[in-house]
């Protein structure tokens, strides 16, 4: 199947007969939306003419003062002057990869990792190349290796891109000491790490793990309301040493004069009058319950063979498929008994990850989830069945890499 | 009543995408002729919007699935609802291929050998033998293909017996029936068909030319990779042969406003690949092109369309 053709199958997972389990939007239905309505009602009374003005380039001082407050849940300690707001993390990563990757340079990421983060590092050229991970994510050894090998070959390694809080898409999370294995190994070979975590204070069981930054100064770290609150503000933001903030507030005044200035307002005030803790708090038990259904549909309705992984928090599940399955191929299946997901291939950039597929269960409701894992279950199961009538082995198809679906697919 | 038009694109099929993008080109072109226009998708709500748009003409986009295979089409029969194109028995023939192309064969038309086989018999008599056999009946290269569904979705060009299980299986992804071929090697034309009052017409025909030399999904809809010639540039006769070919498959089915028929000109001989009741309208699609060639007008070409479907309608009703 054609790379295009993938990606307009998931045009059929926004149709309300289909359960997606494809897309990546949170669910944010039960914000206070008459509460927050109100309270905005009044910013633009009251403030209107400085919100709805031009602001700072690096963002507003008094968003940047509530981004360390809320950073600090994750134990790190930042001054604001050192926070950048951008159009959500993702512009973050735009920034940080513009400043620092020429054309033909290597970004070193989770294999598999965000398939949005390789968007951008394609988009400046860099070469993509995979750090193997293990239940606890990326393996130190690994990363070390993949270093040596690639500066004896002449590459220029310019950062290593990690979600170490529920890895989009496998759903894994990076333990405390594996955390200090990396950062000791990034310190060994001169290696800058960026830390992308936008899911870490949405922990299922337990406290928020201390993030990465909060052990290491240098590490350059994107942080994002989408959500923690909710993505169409677009309000994220980077955290870096001195010297490659101003750099990044120079790149961000050339993108876009200065990040949305309405909503940052309209955040900071949320943060200020509305109980964001307990809102959290709300979000992390209802995702649990989605989590919860997701694993108990994958375990009564996935044929022996198929894997899957168990977060503790995020969005998403990775599924490892029965031997000799095609993730890819599988789809349109899967789209006939109208569930979707996204192929594990769009989350490699050298076409792996046939065996694989992301399910995602942030949108639908608990009922639904279970619905789509019968569905899947029987799509599976058929495509098993066809495989043992025709004989087909095991081998592993290699795709050029797909793209994921749009932010707005449900 | 109003004189108001519903282009209904959409629906549950895995061309969703490209009939969304049909749908948005024609509710376009309908609105710079004048026409007021309501855009509506396949969902539980469509019957209350014909209901409380009475008069209103239905123009289908929906590729695949329901929409093509003359479902709705019944449906707006049985209300009494005018729409542009095929009936619901001629668009349910046309869109399985298995059914039209044995027909059309029978017509005299040159169609390639062809096998259709369900899921079913390969699993209840297993597939070793069947296989083998097809493998003897069609020979290589070979096309595999489901026998109901478009723009290329599921079908693979095989060119050796290990490729051939693999093939089935992914026809059988999106369909019960998979369809067996001769592969034609020439070169691939298509031939839109309208009638707008004085019988059906066959436009210039298009010439496709895909950059990777094979009109797949990406080839279709992606500006850009694949050449289209139109008037296609072939000898008069062999132009002409393509005509009377889509003429006769539109008229061997009983179809209804347009059509549109692929064939490939085999060493200057053309020879029936299918026939579309709901021809793709898109930027990069084959029947715009063909209007543009004729030196038309598609804005044009869907008003009158819309006024031939409204006209039949009053006469239904009087």
């Amino acid at each position: 199947m054609t790379v295009s053709a993938v990606r307009a199958l998931f045009s059929v997972a926004n149709r309300p007969e289909v359960v997606s389990l494809a897309g990546g939007m949170p669910n944010i239905a039960d914000l206070p939306l008459a509460e927050l309505g109100e309270s905005f009602n009044q910013l633009v009374r009251g403030n209107g003419i400085q919100a709805m003005q031009y602001g700072s380039g690096q963002g507003e001082l008094f968003m940047r003062e509530k981004i360390c407050e809320v950073m600090a849940e994750e134990a790190i300690a930042a001054n604001p002057d050192d926070v950048v707001i951008t159009c959500g993390s993702q512009q973050a990563l735009d920034l940080v990869t513009r400043i620092f990757v020429d054309p033909g340079d290597v970004v070193l990421c989770e294999a598999p990792s965000y398939v949005g983060a390789m968007g951008t590092f394609n988009s400046y050229q860099a070469r993509i190349h995979h750090v193997a991970m293990d239940e606890h994510g990326l393996v130190p050894q690994a990363l070390a290796q993949a270093i040596v090998a690639l500066r004896a070959a002449g590459q220029k390694v310019k950062f290593l891109y990690t979600i170490p809080n529920f890895n989009n898409p496998t759903g894994i999370t990076q333990p405390l000491e594996r955390r200090r294995e990396l950062l000791a190994v990034a310190r060994e070979y001169g290696l800058l790490v960026v830390e992308d975590n936008p899911y870490g204070l949405l922990t299922i069981e337990g406290d928020p793990l201390a993030a990465m930054r909060s052990m290491d100064d240098e590490v350059i770290y994107l942080g994002s309301f989408s959500k923690t609150f909710a993505p169409g503000f677009r309000v994220g933001w980077v955290l870096a040493p001195h010297a490659v903030r101003e750099r990044l507030v120079i790149a961000q005044e050339a993108a876009v004069l200065s990040p949305p200035v309405f909503s940052q307002f309209a955040i900071a005030n949320y943060l200020e009058n509305f109980d964001w803790r307990g809102q959290i708090d709300t979000f992390r038990s209802m995702y649990a319950a989605r989590r919860d259904a997701m694993l108990d549909g994958l375990a009564s309705f996935m044929p022996p063979g198929t894997t899957w992984t168990t977060p503790n928090g995020g969005f998403f599940v990775w599924v490892t498929l029965p031997e000799g399955l095609d993730s890819q191929a599988l789809l349109p299946r899967a789209v006939t008994e109208r569930v979707a997901f996204v192929p594990g291939t769009a989350f490699y950039a050298d076409g792996f990850g046939s065996r694989n597929m992301r399910l995602s269960y942030c949108f639908p409701t608990p009922e639904r989830i279970v619905e789509g894992c019968r569905r899947l279950g029987k799509a599976i199961t058929d495509e098993l069945d066809m495989h043992a009538t025709f004989g087909l082995g095991t081998d592993v198809a290699r795709h050029r890499p797909v793209s994921g679906p749009a932010p707005n697919v449900t | 009543m109003s004189d108001n038009v519903i282009v209904l694109a959409g629906g549950l099929s895995h061309e969703r995408d490209v009939s969304l993008r049909s749908g948005r080109r024609v509710a376009q072109a309908l609105r710079e002729a004048g026409v007021l226009v309501a855009e509506a998708d396949v969902t539980a709500s469509l019957l209350a919007t014909l209901d409380a748009s009475s008069g209103a003409v239905v123009f289908p986009v929906l590729h695949g699935g329901a929409g093509e295979d003359g479902a709705l089409r019944e449906v707006f029969d049985l209300l009494g609802v005018a729409y542009v194109g095929s009936d619901g028995s001629a668009s349910r023939i046309a869109f399985d291929k298995a059914v039209s192309t044995p027909l059309i064969a029978r017509a005299g038309v040159l169609t390639p050998r062809q096998i259709a086989l369900p899921q079913s018999v390969f699993r209840e008599l297993g597939a070793g033998r069947l296989v083998d056999a097809l493998i003897a009946a069609i020979g290589f290269p070979m096309m595999i293909k489901p026998a109901r569904g478009g723009s290329a979705l599921g079908c693979t060009k095989v060119t050796d017996a290990a490729g051939l299980p693999a093939a089935v299986v992914t026809a059988f992804s999106y369909g019960d029936v998979a369809i067996v071929e001769e592969f034609i090697e020439g070169i691939e034309v298509a031939v839109t068909v309208l009638d707008l009052g004085d019988g059906p017409e066959a436009l210039p025909a298009v010439q496709i030319q895909p950059r990777s030399g094979v009109y797949d999904y990406t080839a279709r809809y992606t500006a850009g990779e694949t050449r289209f010639v139109a008037p296609a540039e072939l000898p008069d006769d062999v132009t002409e042969a393509c005509a009377a070919m889509a003429l006769t498959a539109h008229r061997v089915l009983a179809l209804r406003d347009l059509s549109r028929t692929d064939l490939i000109v085999r060493d200057g001989v053309p020879v029936f690949l299918e026939v579309n009741v709901a021809p793709g309208m898109t930027e990069t699609s084959l029947l715009p092109l063909a209007i543009e060639a004729a030196d038309g007008s598609f804005s044009d070409v869907c008003a009158r369309l819309v006024a031939r479907a409204r006209e039949r309608g009053s006469a239904d009703r009087s």
